[in-house]
């Protein structure tokens, strides 16, 4: 069994993608969209919580939102761009999905 | 805006013939909207509405049918905790007929 | 049709935002077509379920006596997270005592609450096959 996770709000307005880290277990997908798209940029003060997530699960971020923002040559390694067909193919890969809003 | 005239006051409803202002109901205000579904109310059909108004109190809802039938055979009795009963009394659905007379809203869940 | 276990993750307070209540009416509609649901409240969800609300003053409706209802539904079973009443300076005896009549156990009364920590929390969401956030 596994669940994608797909949190759309910034880490450093709202707890949501913190409790998604704690919650997601090994083997899970996580997707930035959105506001979340900010937790993928490398050096910031939360990088290290995405860093220690991606030890045992996938972290996605949708390219679209990145681009908007500007943030596209600023994502720490390891993190996988997907445009909206790889985001509706991920849903379709897992079991579950769940948002964190 | 539907409305019903109960002792010189005119009391607004929904597009359903639900009370749009809770706190409107009386007695009075009931038998006047069973009466325009042609419907007389017995002790029978009292019992169901002081049970639904009891529950709204208590809980801030209208129940589900289906809680609505279990919760009754639970006080009042089997022989009324069914829904041939309660269809026999409301036949347009114990939840929506029976809380629309009782002035409440129209059950969450209800189609 | 068919019944699937449905959990709804309920991580906003209450009254600030309409998610709680639209949640909770989301809650009472799927019960109604006999899915099986349970609820997890996390972050500041916990605080849907404290004791002693009073909306009054506020206008607008106080429907935390409704979470009483739940177990009428056949809704039994109501995740907390231990660490999100802790982070919040809250204990169990805040929340408001929540029960259902178990029917295989002659109607005897028993807690709907459920604490849980983070580790069980999660091996509870895998075993989902819907999850509804609000």
């Amino acid at each position: 069994m596994s669940m994608l996770h797909i949190v759309n709000k910034s880490p450093f307005e709202r707890v949501a993608f913190e409790s998604c880290l704690a919650h997601a277990k090994a083997g899970d997908s996580i997707l930035m969209i959105e506001d979340a798209v900010v937790g993928a940029v490398d050096g910031s003060s939360f990088s290290g919580k995405v860093k220690a997530a991606m030890s045992d699960k996938t972290v996605y971020v949708l390219g679209a939102d990145l681009a908007a923002r500007g943030l596209e040559g600023k994502v720490m390694d390891g993190i996988v761009s997907v445009d909206y067909a790889g985001f509706v193919d991920l849903t379709a890969n897992n079991d579950t999905t769940q948002s964190w809003l | 805006m539907a409305s019903i005239n109960v002792g010189g006051k005119d009391i607004p409803l929904d597009e359903e013939g639900y009370l749009e202002n809770l706190n409107d109901w009386t007695p009075e205000v009931a038998e006047v909207l069973a009466k325009g579904e042609d419907v007389t109310l017995t002790s029978e059909h009292w019992e169901i509405l002081n049970f639904l108004r009891e529950y709204y109190e208590e809980y801030q809802i209208a129940p589900a049918v289906r809680v609505l039938t279990k919760a009754v055979g639970k006080r009042l009795g089997a022989d009324k905790g069914n829904s041939k009963y309660l269809y026999s009394l409301f036949p347009y659905g114990p939840g929506k007929q029976a809380c629309k007379y009782g002035g409440l809203p129209k059950p969450t869940g209800c189609v | 049709m068919s019944t699937k276990n449905f959990l709804f993750v309920n991580r906003k307070a209450p009254y600030g935002t309409v998610y709680a209540l639209e949640a909770l009416e989301v809650v009472l509609i799927s019960a109604a077509f006999e899915q099986n649901v349970s609820l997890a409240f996390i972050d500041d969800g916990v605080y849907q379920i404290t004791k002693g609300q009073n909306s009054k003053e506020t206008g607008m409706k106080n429907f935390s006596p409704t979470f009483r209802a739940l177990g009428d539904y056949d809704i039994t079973k109501l995740y907390v997270s231990t660490e999100s009443l802790a982070e919040r300076g809250l204990t169990v005896d805040d929340l408001m005592e929540l029960t259902y009549e178990d029917a295989d156990d002659d109607y005897a009364e028993k807690p709907s609450i459920i604490l849980v920590n983070r580790e069980e929390m999660a091996a509870m969401m895998a075993e989902q096959e819907v999850i509804l956030s609000f």
